[in-house]
């Protein structure tokens, strides 16, 4: 790997914008965020904060990052805002296509390769990252990773976004095989709770969906519900 | 037209930096340590068993990072000024006095340096002390993390770290929480070096790569 990574100059520092134009003005939207999906034995677990920011103004702090591509299969989405809607858009409508042509619902492989295709073939344009996960009848649940580049890779858990660096840690040591559901969603929200704690492009509440055969629940947990780790 | 060099490698011109995972956690009754020992000039390992816990005193250590120059310097001028200190005192030099020290050189030159030290030991008055100095900070904390490897390990000691723990238990935190790291930061790895300070004295152990834990992908 190339030079380490320093903490840089100004951490301690106090604002020291221009105060004239506030920055966001100029600057791109960005989910600057925490995505995460875990396997378990019969489905997934899918789970995100809430943030999405241009510069240091939150533009939404509600904002859903956990998008339907199709009954069973869904994708969190990290980087730019406008790049992955405009992905998980133009990937909704080819899965709907391919899946009526074939009579039967698409699997989640099928899904996260037309992803790869478009982030791979436009990769100079776009900044995205994104987790496609799902549950269908071949294989069960399943969690694909489509970093920024384009590759793709079938994980039993994956995490995303600016604050995933802060929970590698914590995942590498929490994640055992073969948990319950229940057990998936507490790590899930844990992870979550942390990486929001530590990344300022993380947070607001978190949302999770969990897929399973028998369709897709969504939960909140919103902020003062969350799993508190505080060493104060 | 210009032509490419392929004589050179990359790496002799590249500055040499501990990019690296540091840290330190007290108990009741001491610190413990922990540092990674790879030493990088960008893609190449130039040490790989270098040892970035480096004594202050016979009770205080500190933990490296950053420019492996100049986090050394800092390390050797602040053993010298503890020794000074501490013959005019006649006693045992405060880990907080060895902070201090550190905090004023790195905040004098700020603009020039670029490494971050944690200090750590033990003291009559105060027991065991963990103070972070990142960029002429002072900051006395339960446990400090440092370094490039740090980042992926935030989640992990916010969720593991409890208050007082023993001995025993601290130092199997530090084993983990630098084997997570080395395990996801490419410019950290090699060998886990962990020091143990209490009343009786520091105590410096090093951690074989096939002796640290493995956890679920390994």
């Amino acid at each position: 790997m190339a030079a380490a990574l320093q903490y840089p100059a100004n951490v301690s520092s106090f604002n020291s914008y221009n105060d004239l134009f506030p920055d966001w003005t100029q600057k791109e939207v960005s989910t600057g965020t925490t995505i995460m999906a875990v396997e378990f034995d019969g489905g997934v677990v899918m789970g995100a904060d809430s943030r999405t920011t241009t510069g240091a103004y939150i533009a939404n702090r509600v904002t859903d990052k956990l998008t339907p591509i199709h009954d069973r299969i869904f994708c969190c989405r990290s980087g730019s805002a406008a790049d992955t809607q405009a992905i998980a858009d133009a990937v909704t409508y080819q899965l709907g296509f391919h899946s009526i042509e074939l009579d039967e619902a698409p699997l989640v492989q099928t899904a996260a390769s037309l992803f790869r295709d478009m982030c791979y073939r436009y990769r100079e344009e776009l900044m995205a990252g994104i987790i496609v996960a799902g549950w269908d009848k071949r294989r069960g649940g399943q969690v694909y990773t489509v970093p920024v580049g384009g590759m793709m890779s079938r994980q039993p858990v994956s995490v995303g976004g600016s604050g995933s660096s802060y929970i590698y840690g914590y995942v590498d040591s929490n994640y055992k095989a073969e948990m319950s559901k229940e057990e998936c969603l507490k790590f899930t929200a844990g992870a979550l709770a942390l990486a929001m704690e530590r990344d300022g492009s993380s947070g607001g509440v978190v949302r999770l969906a969990v897929i399973t055969e028998q369709g897709v629940e969504r939960q909140v947990i919103l902020g003062n519900q969350l799993p508190q780790f505080s060493t104060v | 037209m210009s032509e490419e060099s392929f004589t050179d490698p990359g790496w002799l011109s590249e500055e040499v930096k501990t990019g690296t995972t540091i840290i330190a956690v007290t108990f009741d009754g001491g610190v413990v340590l922990g540092s990674d020992s790879r030493v990088s000039a960008g893609e190449s390992v130039v040490n790989r068993v270098m040892n970035k816990l480096s004594p202050l005193h016979d009770k205080i250590y500190c933990a490296l990072s950053g420019s492996a120059a100049d986090a050394q310097t800092i390390a050797e001028i602040v053993n010298y000024q503890l020794d000074v200190h501490s013959i005019e005192v006649e006693d045992d030099p405060l880990v907080c006095s060895a902070a201090t020290l550190v905090k004023n050189i790195s905040y004098k030159y700020k603009e020039e340096l670029s490494a971050h030290l944690i200090v750590a030991g033990w003291d009559r008055k105060k027991g065991g002390q963990v103070y972070a100095t990142l960029n002429g900070l002072l900051s006395r904390q339960p446990f400090a993390i440092g370094g490039s490897g740090s980042f992926y390990i935030h989640g992990f000691v916010d969720a593991e770290y409890r208050k007082n723990m023993t001995k025993r238990e601290c130092q199997e935190f530090v084993v983990n929480a630098l084997t997570l790291a080395m395990g996801r930061d490419g410019s950290s790895g090699g060998v886990a070096y962990v020091v143990t300070i209490d009343q009786d004295g520091a105590e410096e152990k090093c951690v074989l790569g096939n002796e640290l834990p493995k956890f679920f992908d390994q």
